[in-house]
């Protein structure tokens, strides 16, 4: 048994921000009450959450674990860690992994996996195409029966518009949603940034804007074709927001998320350091203005972090050369605090929605703090001073931008199964 | 005044007292070209790695020839023969340089910024003889310096760039340098390769993009050609039938600039594409006098990155008229 007392309970699902006391009991969450109308029962473990926010479970749609084939740069036991730390108690971890999860089998090793040595629960997302080669349908039915949540063929978008539609057809009969990159490669070939004046001042090409947008257009065409769920990674430009804006007026399935570092940093910011260099890469001022924008008006569904770790080996090369890709567990949560309820953009509830019942509803699945639910808790500090240090991170791999950045409030403790994997 | 140069790494973050200071510096190291004996002491016994981790005949030779002449040795790396065909990375290879005790590290390599990452983690001064499609600070000095000498100034002159503007680290250099001088700027070439976002990579310089060369040209001081490389006409792809009909730098198109224009290339050239040999050949070109000054800048250069030197201070040209002892540096 484990009571929460003298928290603010912030619960987007039932619209609740108030004082409030929770008992756990085991895996669920046995009691919700007014503070103080919950008496420690003998042998209690007491939780006292005093000036914090008491959420639902952070839930991260989109990461990199690495784990099968890359665990020189993280493995399924560091980088759960890392997500605890960052306040998730879930992670929907992609499947550009050595091998690929395109079958169940990898599906089963990644569970194992996280059962035997994670801290959070991880949720595995398999590739849509085999090999994500963009030729064949993986085996996506044997994936769903050992436990993903969703496709994708992340780090490009499915290869062709042929074979997008078809699984957009079969992931609808299974009631999967189909997580696109949306990037026109040929657009962005050769590209390590966002084509711009900084990019062109740099010396350091440049994939436009519309390298994302033109694939967004397409995919959403497929879901009006299909009726299928259609969700957008990680996206960054104000023309492809406009697009699922658009397609959401229409009804359509189509949501998406969007990543702390594309409504934090931009294309101006970036330098020859290989820390700025993310796909999608660091987009115009107008994109993140828009992206605060959607955040706000529900036009965004998610944040997602897009954690994917490099090891230093790997990411401290020259630019043109450095993999893409930033960690993005730990940071994630006191820059939505900074850049989006501090600076008065959204209310907190907003925010927590963003990440607890936005990414569910992606999942199709329900997230709120209630009698019954799954004891999975995200508590949080809105005031903390904190520096981020990356040298202290669980991680096995160093590639942020933020390190060294000062924040205002972050994760002070996550609760996953009814169990305290994290507190700061 | 002193100014210090710990690396040359771009033009962008100098101010204009720097570079005519850079530009002062190699006045007299240019009187030593025209020496019978060009070989100064001033910096014997110093050593110079120059690494050039992407193919270059002309900026090598004249940066070896440079250290030669200041009294300095030259260690030489080329891609071709290294060990980064083996997969060393860049920062192991710069290391390994480093260890064999040179006194600065002159540096090429075709990614952009790859001189400012070697910097960031050498402890000796890293000078950059081209990144990618960055900066190529010693050719915008060493054009400088040729228009200087032609023209009497670099002052508020209107500077026509042609070519492959977007691919080009020497017009990015040759905009931050003059651009500080209250240079004007036509960039004119094929629609992809000068795209409208150069117009404002050096805020506070008027720079525009037109695509048609007689507007291009007109009251041009200074036209400054680029390179055509032949491996762009590939990307895009881009027929160079076209690129002659459109862009071609002839003696008719040459009469609608100004009529003391002066052309400058940074050269390898490509006698017929970009330029018709008449004009490569003829008296407004100065393709020949860049490549001489091309060593003066560089003895400047690493005179100034390797021993230091004040305003005020004697320079070293002028210390001593090279002479048979200066001249033993082994």
């Amino acid at each position: 048994m484990l009571l929460i007392k003298n928290g603010r309970v912030i619960d987007p699902a039932s619209k609740t921000d108030a004082a409030m006391d929770l008992l756990l009991d085991g895996e669920k969450i046995q009691e919700v009450a007014a503070a103080g109308k919950i008496g420690a029962g003998a042998g209690a473990e007491i939780l006292d959450a005093k000036g914090l926010m008491v959420a639902p479970g952070f839930i991260d749609l989109h990461a990199h674990l690495r784990e099968p084939g890359q665990e020189s740069s993280e493995t399924m036991e560091t980088g759960t860690h890392a997500a605890a730390r960052g306040g998730f108690t879930a992670v929907c971890c992609m499947p550009n992994t050595k091998p690929i999860n395109d079958n169940a089998s990898v599906t089963r090793f990644i569970l194992d996996r996280a059962r035997a040595t994670g801290s959070v629960r991880v949720w595995p997302i398999g590739a849509a195409s085999v090999g994500s080669k963009g030729e064949a349908i993986s085996e996506i039915a044997g994936m769903k029966e050992a436990g993903i949540v969703a496709v994708s063929d992340d780090g490009k978008p499915i290869a062709t518009a042929k074979l997008a539609r078809q699984v957009l057809d079969y992931c609808r009969s299974l009631d999967l949603p189909v997580i696109e990159h949306a990037e026109d490669v040929s657009l962005a070939a050769g590209a390590v940034m966002r084509e711009g004046v900084t990019s062109t001042k740099l010396g350091l090409r440049g994939m436009p804007a519309a390298a994302e947008a033109v694939c967004v257009a397409r995919d959403v065409q497929l879901a009006e074709l299909t009726g299928a769920r259609l969700h957008i990674a990680h996206l960054s430009a104000k023309a492809s927001l406009e697009q699922v804006h658009s397609a959401k007026s229409r009804g359509l399935r189509v949501t998406c998320e969007v990543t702390p570092h594309h409504f934090t940093l931009i294309d101006e910011d970036v330098t020859y350091d290989s820390r700025f260099k993310m796909n999608p890469p660091l987009a115009s001022r107008e994109d993140r203005i828009a992206l605060l924008e959607g955040l706000a008006d529900g036009t965004v569904d998610a944040i997602a972090t897009d954690h994917a770790p490099h090891e230093p080996a790997l990411k401290e090369v020259e630019f043109d050369r450095a993999p893409f890709g930033i960690l993005g567990f730990e940071t994630a949560l006191a820059l939505a605090l900074q850049q989006l309820v501090h600076s008065g953009k959204t209310s907190l509830m907003r925010m927590v929605e963003l990440f607890t019942m936005g990414p569910a509803r992606v999942l199709g699945i329900e997230r709120k703090i209630a009698a019954g639910q799954p004891a999975d808790l995200t508590i949080f500090s809105t005031d903390r001073a904190w520096t981020y240090s990356v040298e202290e991170s669980p991680s096995k791999s160093r590639n942020s931008p933020f390190d060294g950045r000062k924040f205002k409030g972050g994760p002070a403790a996550t609760i996953v199964a009814g169990r305290i994997v994290h507190k700061g | 005044m002193t100014y210090r140069f710990r690396d040359l790494l771009a033009l962008e973050p100098l101010t204009a007292d720097e570079l005519r200071f850079l530009l002062d510096q190699s006045k007299p190291f240019q009187e030593i070209q025209k020496h019978p004996l060009k070989k100064l002491a001033t910096l014997r016994g110093k050593t110079v790695a120059l690494a050039f981790f992407e193919n270059s005949t002309r900026t090598r030779i004249s940066f070896g020839t440079a250290a030669s002449r200041l009294g300095a040795d030259a260690m030489n790396l080329q891609a071709e023969a290294s060990s980064i065909k083996k997969g060393e990375t860049l920062l192991d290879t710069a290391f390994n340089l480093n260890a064999m005790k040179p006194d600065c590290f002159v540096m090429r390599h075709s990614a952009s910024g790859a001189a400012d990452y070697v910097a960031r983690h050498l402890d000796i001064p890293v000078v950059n003889a081209g990144d990618g499609t960055h900066e190529h600070p010693s050719q915008g000095l060493l054009d400088a310096l040729t228009i200087r000498d032609r023209l009497g100034t670099i002052e508020n002159l209107n500077v026509t760039i042609l070519g492959d503007i977007l691919h080009s680290r020497v017009a990015r250099s040759n905009i931050h340098l003059l651009g500080k001088f209250g240079c004007k700027f036509t960039l004119c070439g094929p629609a992809m390769w000068v795209p409208r976002e150069l117009e404002k990579i050096a805020p506070g310089v008027p720079i525009r993009c037109v695509y048609k060369m007689k507007e291009a040209l007109e009251d041009a001081h200074v036209i400054l050609m680029l390179r055509v490389q032949t491996e762009r006409l590939n990307d895009p792809p881009l027929s160079a039938n076209d690129y002659v009909l459109l862009y071609q730098l002839n003696a008719e198109r040459l009469r609608g600039a100004n009529r003391d224009a002066i052309v400058l290339h940074p050269g390898p050239i490509n006698r017929g594409i970009e330029i018709t040999p008449d004009v490569a050949d003829g008296p407004q070109s100065c393709v020949l006098e860049q490549v001489t000054n091309g060593v003066a800048v560089r003895m400047a250069i690493l005179y100034l990155v390797i021993a230091g030197a004040t305003e005020s201070g004697t320079h070293p040209a002028l210390e001593a008229k090279p002479k048979e002892s200066a001249n033993a540096t082994d």
